[in-house]
């Protein structure tokens, strides 16, 4: 089990191997379907995007509406696979990892070997687990996707393992 | 005859609902144990560990113990000899629906329109619902909430009338292959075996309703349960698809006679946080 402070570097991003269990700490971005559209869009048009890319990771996530007294509601991963149509284009951007379930495609691959990037895997379906690691949580952009926009949320151990490395070995082959 | 409140069907299904969000039926839970006890060191024991830890935070601190809650369906069984009083029965289940999401603060994963703008109906409305008929004067409504990781995966084959049961296995271990972890596995598999394309399909969602240690009455057909169980298991996809042991914690099958000329087969794949419930009034 592996410590890490975020950003994660590039550099440590090539030590990370296959099946690694990591604890998380510090900031990541949430985002899915509808977000990445927009993202998608907005780089298309060359435009400014809601948050710095290079050294960050998004974390493919849909939070159920958040409890009184708590920072967020629960907050497991959703399927990785369909955000696969828009992510090599944010990797080649400098993203460094993204946070889901299950697989990714050909491409989205290929985009983590050749930017140096990772694929980490959250435990599907542990979303009262995730909502605990969340020390704090607000929406960044695109507020009228409801629990489809774009959060900032501070992590604290947040448990993750190892999906694909930089290397291209994948757990789930 | 007999009569029922629509209050008296509005408080247990809701309640029903909200339960069912948070707390994991007990033979799911056995089965994960179960598959804890089976595997061997390594990522997915700690997939099985963290969906314990995870359960035992939903169940304390009272939140859905996976985000998403799902679309509810709801197979309705009305007895003939039963009124309902009050405010029609859908409008009732509809209600118990809406308002179990809105107090158990389940996310609303349902949009109105699945094509034109998918615009999110803010209620997790409508659920699916399956009406049928029972003798007697019992109001029985079993439910699922039915997350949609798993949900993109179910699969239907129209297969040939002489492929037979070989046939039958290979489809449903090729739809949990192509699956991978994506439905976070383990998974419970419900599959419906003849009628029509969309009976099958039907079949399939009667068939999750069964508690795992609910076997097929035919042993033709709870062989043919286990068989597909360890092929699936077999497969190595273990919990959370990172490689293991168990792969599915259940298979359960319903079947249905179908015309000489086709052999429909359907597979509802569903996660391990299979979310059941059920009413008997
Ligand atoms: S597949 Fe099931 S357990 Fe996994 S995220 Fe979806 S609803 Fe939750």
């Amino acid at each position: 089990m592996r410590e890490i402070q975020l950003p994660l570097e590039k550099s440590l991003v090539k030590e990370l191997t296959v099946g690694e269990e990591l604890r998380l700490n510090g900031t990541i971005y949430v985002g899915r379907d509808q977000a990445h559209q927009r993202l998608t869009r907005l780089i298309e048009n060359s435009e400014a995007l809601p948050f710095e890319l290079k050294g960050n990771i998004i974390y493919y996530m849909g939070p159920s509406p958040t409890p009184e007294g708590r920072v967020i509601g629960s907050a497991g991963p959703t399927t990785a696979g369909r955000m696969d149509p828009f992510t090599p284009a944010l990797l080649d951007r400098g993203l460094t990892a993204m946070i889901g379930k299950g697989n990714r495609n050909q491409s989205v691959y290929d985009a983590i070997i050749r930017n140096g990037a990772v694929f980490l895997y959250a435990f599907g379906g542990c979303g009262a687990l995730y909502s605990d690691k969340i020390t704090s949580s607000e929406v960044l952009a695109f507020d009228d996707l409801g629990p489809e926009a774009i959060y900032k949320l501070k992590v604290k151990d947040f448990p993750v393992l190892v999906a694909i490395d930089c290397r291209g070995n994948n757990i789930f082959k | 005859m007999r009569t029922l409140k629509s209050q008296e069907v509005y408080i247990p299904l809701k309640d029903a609902i909200m339960q069912s969000g948070v707390v994991l039926p007990d033979d799911i839970l056995l089965g994960i144990e179960k598959a804890k006890r089976e595997e061997e060191d390594g990522p997915a024991l700690s997939v099985l560990k963290h969906i314990t830890d995870n359960l035992s935070i939903a169940g304390k601190k009272h939140i859905p113990l996976c985000q998403d809650t799902g679309m509810v369906i709801l197979f309705v069984s009305i007895g003939q000899e039963l009124i309902i009083e009050g405010d029609p029965l859908e409008k009732v289940l509809y209600r118990a629906v809406e308002d179990a999401y809105e107090k158990g603060l389940f996310r609303k994963s349902v949009v109105e329109d699945p094509l034109k703008d998918r615009k999110n109906s803010g209620n997790n409305l409508p659920p699916v619902i399956y009406y049928d008929f029972l003798p007697g004067d019992r109001l029985i409504i079993k439910g699922l909430l039915k997350g949609f990781g798993s949900e993109n995966c179910s699969r239907v084959f129209m297969l040939k009338p002489t492929d037979g049961r070989e046939k039958v296995i290979e489809s449903v271990v090729s739809a949990v292959r192509d699956a991978g972890g994506a439905p976070c596995p383990p998974v419970v598999l419900g599959i419906g075996i003849g009628g029509t394309m969309d009976y099958a399909a039907k079949l399939s969602k009667k068939a999750l309703l069964r508690k795992l240690d609910q076997h097929h009455p035919d042993p033709y057909y709870s062989d043919l349960e286990k068989e597909i169980l360890d092929q699936v298991n077999a497969t190595g996809i273990g919990s959370g698809g990172v490689g293991g042991k168990t792969s599915a914690l259940g298979v359960k099958i319903e079947k249905f006679p179908t015309h000489i000329a086709g052999l429909p087969v359907a597979v509802s794949v569903n996660c391990w946080a299979d979310r059941r419930l059920e009413i008997s009034l």
